[in-house]
């Protein structure tokens, strides 16, 4: 990025694009110039630890999947070598490429230039760089990879051994106020490392696994799950202590950890590999973002924004999503990207679709009468395959088979020259039916369904045989052997492609209006997103007002006033002419499915059907109504929540307290309920310290088993600390007790619990008492599971289509989800979260139609008796019965269908069938696995 | 398709045809991309069917499943590798096992016939959903599979009793049923799946359908 002019709706950027010297259009990525390239240098997607090519594709999974080449050319030092454009079969290297200057003109920019990894040799006191055998858990990660230093195995650097005996110490970098360290704390690497050590011991049972940390932060969704799984894992101890390296052992390499734990006091303990759990940085160049695109910084040097929405930087047009925002995990920056993007939408909305074209196929050809014409084009993948397998002996074979009328060979198949060249053969020969024999269908079966289309015969008619990934890459030292497993494969998919049909994926259309279920926080600011980009939107609400579980909230921790911004959004929402707002509003009915909903509702205004292409649910969540702690039975006992409104009226008894007890994980972190309800600890700190402001001479104790005040809000927990807020933590099996009780005439609660570090009781005696009441879900959401066919999970919180890369979609399409009925979230994490919600609506509904695909299940009903079997094993729920005059037959929705089949399996009749994966096809391709005798044709 | 496709036919269907082993391989447990998880359901079939193969006297180790990502091809070649090594140790299949080319053949041949039926009966287990890996071990018995065969049910129409009515003829859902109007109905072995259609079809005043329990069959193999 070379600089930013203009303003919103205008931005002039120019950009700086170095080169690649790899011609994009070119390059397929078969890494043949790798393999020639003399240059080794350090692997840098692998820490380094391991050496790449000076020409190398930068990891598996770049995109895109093609080479460049490094400063350590030998050409670009010395004007030497050029050993790559020799062997390029494709003439896709250029090393005289230069940087090009770009000029865009952009409405709106989107930063996400994520973090940088905390350096730990900046202060030198971890060893790092300096032992060998301490490792940071980037490097760690790398070493677990299957595409890592050693091939997936863990070795350490000194040695190239095994390690066997192996420690993470947490919070490297993170939660210390020292020079070079970060005062916050990086909130992912308590759930990384839990996950690194499950990896580990998948690795080698053997290997003992040891945890030094300060908290277990697993206040994340199926966190305090996953912990358990670690912890419970043999040979694994969670250390609660802070932890240091003493020093190495010279002969060993071996690193010496000191640590103190309250039964033995100081230890130390010698380990084979000690890895460090280090935080996030700020990404390392945001002080020159700050200055090109004039944006400001936080004290901490990640990107400042708006309370109210933390994805606006504070330039106008503008926006910040993931790591740049602050340290998250995965799924928060894929809703804060979706999220952004919606934003950006908000601005370019008027010219939507005006730079797209559509594309146009020839009409496609009726072979229904024709004998399979197949045409089988095996790819050399430059010499991916070709080095290995006989191509050409592989042609020649495919010719004997049955239907087979034309192959051909090809340096890349997936070449643009390529594609033409099948087009133009399926019209000269009359192929009906194709085979790639080339590589995994994962990546490039889209294309060549497409080159059938452009070819003029149905998409479905293509298979690809994989006689790369499963051939030539996994015997490239037995040639002959490879040629005739190629050969094999071949054979089997010819054999299934004569058996295969044309499918119709078909159109669906989309109403263009979406309903938002739930007007809180979350649902409010969704619905605005989605009516700001042009489309109507029915938001219900269940209460008589607005609001949700933020009309109870007045104060956030960072100071912002809730009540205020909250009168500020329902205003917005209310005044929005293409929101309707149902208040009082109870679902009666659901039906439909993506692009065509048809929602009933009661509500104030009566009853109402609704049409609709997509739902957002975002019922939010409650607070649990504590049953301990004499909650209900003493008046002096809260919640926080109504601590927090008690503090927002200035009610006596909470002013003139002498003293205020707080015990967390009410009601959570329990055998009833076994999650982490996330925002309580920030909770507790955010009411202690107003109630230090209120009066610093009030004794306030915070009683909890880990404090989770995770990213910035571990400053606040600091200065709570720092103000004498007490906290005492206890376990599950020292829990509190509270009494009614006197002291010095006083009436009190008195509350008792077993201080883990003094290994005794303590007495608290308070005149108030906060529970950290669990946030529970809502009361209403298995009802609204029902409705939209959606499910929820374990605790009860609906459950997305994917943890950490559809966090805000569910598999059912066309039903999105947002806020507090997702998982417990503060404001700002729900307004992300929301903002992302609308980003994938609009992704749906900026469409006019949606394409469902051909491969979906269909049920003949005469063979169809009726077990429900099918229905089942579908967690679509795309299955039903239908009463018919033979009794109950299941019918397919292929609008939810997914097309797994498991239907398909488990079906007696085989009624229920998975088109393109028939039985036919697939015991075609079995039964072709074996070369039948010539006298069997 | 998912790995949860596969059907026990597919399986069997390969032993039939020669082959001394069959892998499945599915995505990583627990990491399905859905909500399918159809990879459970895999691994349940393939351990239903090592007893079934057991039980017909073949190797069970013949058979396999493993779980992998597409990220995983070292892991892939690796597990393959043992597998092959495995099958090879085993030895060719029939003659490691004793048995007759024949006589293998006959035996999968039955078993094969009776898919559907192992479906019906086996129905909700085959549809369960269990919490585990380990859950699933032991799920299917050698016992349950046993008395799955000693107890194979068959349909049969008394002509005596048969009103020709065409009830049960509709009903069967393989159209093993031959008849017509006035013309008394006869089930066709060989087409039959036992699903018991026809006999919960058939008026209660006529019963005229027969269920028998433990017919003599090919699959009595314990003596």
């Amino acid at each position: 990025m070379d600089s930013v002019e203009g303003e919103a709706g205008d931005f002039s950027v120019t950009l700086i694009k170095k080169p690649r010297y790899v011609i994009e259009g070119k390059c397929t990525g078969c890494t043949t110039c790798v393999e020639y390239c003399p240059v080794e240098y350090p692997d840098q997607f692998n820490q380094d630890i391991s050496s790449n090519k000076a020409v190398h594709i930068y990891f598996a999974q770049a995109i895109p999947l093609i080479a460049y080449i490094d400063d350590s050319c030998l050409y670009l030092k010395e004007k030497k070598c050029r050993i790559c454009e020799g062997v390029c079969k494709n003439d896709a290297i250029d090393l005289h490429q230069t940087p090009q200057k770009v000029n865009l003109n952009v409405a709106a920019i989107l930063l996400s230039p994520g973090f940088d990894v905390f350096d730990p040799t900046v202060g030198g006191e971890y060893g790092y760089g300096k032992m060998q055998n301490v490792v940071t858990s980037m490097d760690y990660e790398r070493l677990l990879c299957a595409t890592g230093p050693y091939e997936g195995e863990i070795r350490r650097a000194s040695d190239k051994r095994h390690p066997h005996n192996i420690a993470w110490i947490q919070c490297a970098g993170s939660r210390r106020v020292t020079p070079g360290n970060n005062s916050y704390c990086s909130s992912v690497c308590c759930t990384y490392t839990q996950k690194q050590v499950i990896l580990t011991k998948d690795h080698d049972e053997a290997v003992a696994c040891t945890i030094f940390h300060n908290d277990i932060r697993s206040y994340g969704k199926g966190f305090e799950v996953f912990f358990q799984r670690a912890e419970q894992l043999p040979g694994i101890r969670f250390i609660r202590s802070f932890a240091s390296i003493a020093r190495e052992i010279p002969e060993s390499g071996n690193v010496i950890v000191k640590y103190a734990t309250p039964a033995d006091g100081v230890k130390e303990e010698e380990f084979d590999l000690v890895v460090l759990s280090v935080g996030l940085n700020p990404p390392a160049d945001a002080k020159e973002l700050e200055k090109k695109f004039g944006i400001e910084l936080t004290a901490h040097g990640f990107c400042k924004t708006r309370p109210s929405n933390p994805m606006e930087t504070t330039r106008p047009g503008i926006f910040v999503s993931g790591a740049f925002q602050g340290p998250m995990d995965i799924p928060e920056s894929v809703y804060t990207a979706s999220g952004a993007g919606a934003q950006c939408g908000e601005r370019l909305d008027h010219r939507r679709g005006k730079l797209t074209r559509a594309k146009l196929y020839p009409p496609e050809r009726d072979v229904s009468t024709e004998e399979p014409r197949i045409g089988v084009f095996v790819c050399h993948c430059g010499t991916n395959i070709g080095r290995v397998v006989d191509v050409p002996s592989t042609v020649e074979y495919a010719l004997t088979l049955p239907y087979v009328v034309h192959a051909q060979e090809q340096l890349f198949s997936c070449a643009t020259n390529s594609a033409k060249e099948i087009t133009d053969m399926i019209k000269e020969k009359g192929l009906n039916r194709v085979v790639v024999a080339a590589c995994s269908p994962r990546t490039l079966e889209p294309l060549f369904r497409e080159t059938l289309r452009e070819g003029g015969i149905n998409q479905y008619f293509t298979d690809m045989a994989n006689i790369r990934e499963h051939c030539s890459w996994c015997h490239s030292k037995e040639k002959e052997a490879a040629t005739r497993k190629a050969k094999d494969i071949t054979r089997m998919s010819v054999a299934r492609t004569a058996a295969l049909e044309p499918l119709q994926e078909f159109d669906l259309p989309v109403n263009k209006a979406a309903l938002v279920v739930g007007g809180g926080v979350a649902g409010m600011t969704c619905a605005l997103s989605i009516a700001d980009q042009g489309h109507e939107v029915y938001l219900l609400e269940k209460d008589a007002d607005l609001g949700g579980t933020a009309r109870r909230i007045h104060f956030t921790l960072d100071g912002q006033d809730i009540q205020a911004y909250l009168r500020d959004l329902v205003r917005k929402v209310y005044r929005h002419p293409s929101i309707h707002v149902y208040t009082g509003a109870t679902i009666t009915e659901a039906t439909g499915y993506v692009g065509n909903f048809v929602t009933t509702v009661t509500s104030e205004r009566g009853r109402t059907q609704i049409t609709h292409g997509a739902a957002v649910i975002a019922v939010g969540a409650e607070e649990y109504r504590p049953a301990e702690y004499l909650y209900g039975e003493d008046d002096r006992v809260v919640t926080h929540l109504e601590l927090g409104e008690r503090i927002a009226r200035a009610d006596e008894k909470v002013i003139h307290a002498t003293g205020i007890a707080m015990i967390q994980c009410v009601g959570c972190r329990n055998e009833d309920r076994n999650y982490c309800s996330r925002v309580c600890c920030s909770h507790a700190v955010k009411n202690a310290l107003k109630l230090k402001a209120i009066n610093p001479d009030m004794d306030v104790s915070i009683l909890f088993r880990d404090m989770r005040t995770y990213g910035f809000n571990e400053d606040y927990y600091r200065e709570a600390s720092n103000q004498g807020v007490r906290f005492i933590r206890w376990e599950p099996d020292g829990k509190p007790r509270v009494e009614v009780a006197k002291a010095d005439g006083r009436d009190v609660l008195r509350v008792i619990v077993t201080d883990p570090i003094l290994d005794r009781e303590i007495a608290i005696d308070a005149d108030l008492l906060a529970l950290a009441a669990a946030v529970i879900p809502s009361a209403g959401a298995q009802e609204i599971s029902r409705f939209f066919k959606v499910p929820v999970g374990p605790d009860g919180f609906f459950q997305e289509a994917h943890v950490k890369l559809r966090p805000v979609e569910f598999a059912a399409d066309g039903v999105f989800l947002c806020g507090m009925a997702h998982y417990p979230k503060h404001i700002p994490e729900a307004i992300n979260q929301a903002y992302g919600a609308a980003g994938r609506v609009l992704t749906l509904l900026s469409h006019d139609i949606v394409t469902v695909s051909g491969s979906v299940c269909e049920v003949t009903e005469k063979k169809c008796m009726g077990c429900g079997a099918c229905i089942s094993v579908c967690t679509y729920g795309a299955i039903e019965f239908r009463e018919t005059r033979q009794g109950k037959k299941a019918v397919v929705n292929p609008v939810i269908c997914k097309g797994d089949g498991l239907c398909n399996a488990v079906c007696p009749t085989g009624a229920i069938i998975l088109k393109h994966f028939t039985d036919e096809a697939l015991l075609s391709q079995i039964d072709a696995a074996i070369e039948e005798p010539a006298e069997a044709h | 398709m998912c790995s949860g496709r596969v059907d026990l036919g597919f399986m069997l269907r390969a032993f039939s045809n020669g082959v001394d082993g069959v892998f499945v391989g599915g995505c990583r447990l627990n990491e399905c991309n859905y909500i399918t998880h159809g990879n459970y359901h895999a691994l349940n079939l393939v351990l239903l069917c090592k007893k079934i193969l057991a039980h017909i006297g073949m190797n069970p180790e013949r058979l396999s499943i493993a779980f992998m990502s597409g990220g995983e091809g070292i892991r892939f070649t690796d597990v393959v590798e043992d597998f092959v090594q495995k099958v090879k140790a085993i030895g060719p299949l029939g003659k490691a096992e004793g048995m007759g080319k024949d006589q293998l053949a006959s035996r999968l041949e039955a078993v094969t016939r009776l898919i559907p039926y192992i479906k019906i009966v086996k129905r909700e287990k085959l549809a369960a959903r269990l919490d585990s890996e380990a859950a699933y071990d032991g799920y299917f018995t050698s016992d349950e599979v046993d008395r799955l065969f000693r107890e194979v049910v068959s349909y049969h129409i008394d002509p005596q009793k048969c009103q020709a009515c065409m009830i049960c003829l509709r009903k069967c859902p393989v159209e093993a049923i031959a008849g017509g109007k006035k013309q008394v109905h006869v089930i066709d072995p060989d087409k039959c799946i036992r699903c018991g259609a026809c006999f919960d079809a058939c008026p209660p005043r006529f019963g005229a359908v027969e269920k028998i329990t433990g017919e003599p069959g090919p699959l009595q193999l314990s003596e």
